[in-house]
């Protein structure tokens, strides 16, 4: 059986590992290199780097840490934030990169999702959805989660895997950073409906939200950023308690 | 050593590269015959679409050179089904090293199998030191058949063939250069061969 991947996500800003609380305050968490290692020693199953000013600041991509990164790591490894092309992925994926993530810039241009899915596969795709509960429904956010659109977060997901996303990365901006646990009710939806993987993030505070987003929310990887950062949660730990609960993980 | 590692138009030559560095190994990326044939082993990495990828290495020489050598060949992902007899993906007639059909998986669940998965049934010289349901990194949607050449078995959808092994051709569903310690590990099984 698939194993539950656990994907700790490191926020890259200027070349240093941050984590942004509800996306906005920000404070420093390390050098991106030496954590992702350390975290793929403790038996982390994936990472993500997420360059988080790029798309603000019209910032290039972090191509180098990149490199780097994939000199070191043994593990498969995202990157996304700012990428606004092909080119862009090219790029990336050529410093070695396994997959990337495509955010406002797939909102903006769905086609690109078609684009990339063909030239490098779907495999490498993944499409990074912010999502927010309102009045009118669960609508998708751009930019670092600060400009709504009038997307709905189903209909969205829905059309990037019938464009090729190979993965979807769903994060709740009413959860993020709130260490309540995950957004259980939109991912289950997805994650069941979807027949492409669904990452869970935003919320994570503790190892009941992992097991909860895995039995209920039925994720097929779930990933947190501070919880790990800060060493609140052990990777090692979270995934003894996962595997008391049953839930499959690479141990 | 002398490893050459198959250059084609796809794929993950790269990862395979830095992953033979940080084991102490600086490989050959290349896609000369000559290159190819005097190397002490061979890496078939993959990532991509079968028949463009059959397309590419016939136009070289690379598709009748392959079945030939007598060093360890390693394929891996793609490498491993096209080593195969044929895909059904666009219906490509393949290098029929091991005497196996490539399938699609039926869509009983999410397809590509992506993620980390078990290998079981280990046999062989590959999986020295590796023990049984030790987890691996795999990332495709095509299969190959259990068949007498399987060395290693993984249950997705239905159980299939993780890893084969014919004289001296190896190959691996999974992708070993990103598999962690356990990757490492076969990479090392494959160098020490």
């Amino acid at each position: 059986m698939l194993a539950k991947r656990i994907i700790p996500c490191l926020d890259v800003r200027d070349g240093q590992t941050v984590k942004g609380i509800n996306f906005v305050n920000i404070r420093a968490a390390g050098d991106p290199v030496e954590l992702g290692a350390a975290y793929a020693g403790q038996g982390a199953d994936e990472l993500v780097y997420l360059d988080i000013t790029a798309s603000v600041e019209r910032r290039g991509t972090f191509v180098e840490l990149v490199e780097r990164v994939a000199q070191t790591l043994n593990i498969p490894f995202t990157v996304g934030g700012g990428i606004r092309n092909e080119e862009d992925v090219a790029c990336l994926l050529a410093a070695g990169a396994d997959k990337i993530s495509v955010n406002t810039a797939a909102v903006n241009c769905p086609e690109l999702v078609e684009t990339l899915a063909r030239r490098f596969g779907s495999q490498c795709v993944v499409v990074a959805i912010d999502t927010k509960r309102t009045p009118e429904g669960d609508l998708v956010y751009i930019h670092g989660g600060r400009t709504p659109t009038e997307r709905r977060t189903q209909e969205w997901a829905r059309e990037v895997v019938n464009r090729g996303a190979g993965e979807i990365l769903l994060t709740s901006m009413d959860h993020d950073g709130t260490k309540n646990g995950f957004a259980l009710e939109i991912t289950r939806e997805l994650a069941e409906s979807l027949p492409i993987p669904v990452i869970a993030s935003g919320g994570a505070g503790s190892k009941e939200h992992f097991v909860e987003v895995f039995k209920v929310g039925k994720a097929d990887a779930a990933l947190a950023a501070s919880v790990f950062h800060f060493g609140e949660i052990p990777i090692p730990e979270l995934k003894r308690h996962l595997r008391t609960n049953r839930i499959e993980v690479r141990l | 050593m002398n490893i050459a590692v198959i250059k084609y138009n796809a794929g993950n030559i790269h990862s395979v590269r830095l992953a033979l560095r940080r084991l102490g190994v600086e490989p050959v990326v290349t896609d000369e015959i000559q290159v190819l044939k005097s190397a002490d082993k061979v890496i078939f990495p993959g990532v991509g679409e079968a028949s463009s990828v059959m397309r590419y290495i016939r136009d070289r020489g690379i598709a009748d050179l392959l079945p030939q050598l007598i060093q360890p060949v390693l394929g891996i992902c793609l490498g491993l089904q096209l080593m195969c007899r044929a895909s059904e993906e666009n219906a490509s007639r393949c290098l029929g090293i091991f005497n196996t059909a490539v399938r699609r998986f039926p869509a009983n669940d999410k397809v590509p199998h992506m993620g980390w998965n078990k290998i079981h049934n280990l046999k062989g010289d590959l999986f020295r030191n590796v023990q049984s349901a030790a987890f691996v990194y795999f990332v495709h949607s095509y299969y190959a058949e259990l068949n007498p050449l399987t060395v290693a078995t993984t249950d997705y959808i239905l159980p299939f063939s993780a890893a084969m092994q014919r004289d001296n051709f190896y190959a691996v569903q999974f992708h070993p250069e990103k598999s962690g310690a356990v990757g490492e590990q076969i990479l090392r099984n494959f160098l020490a061969l």
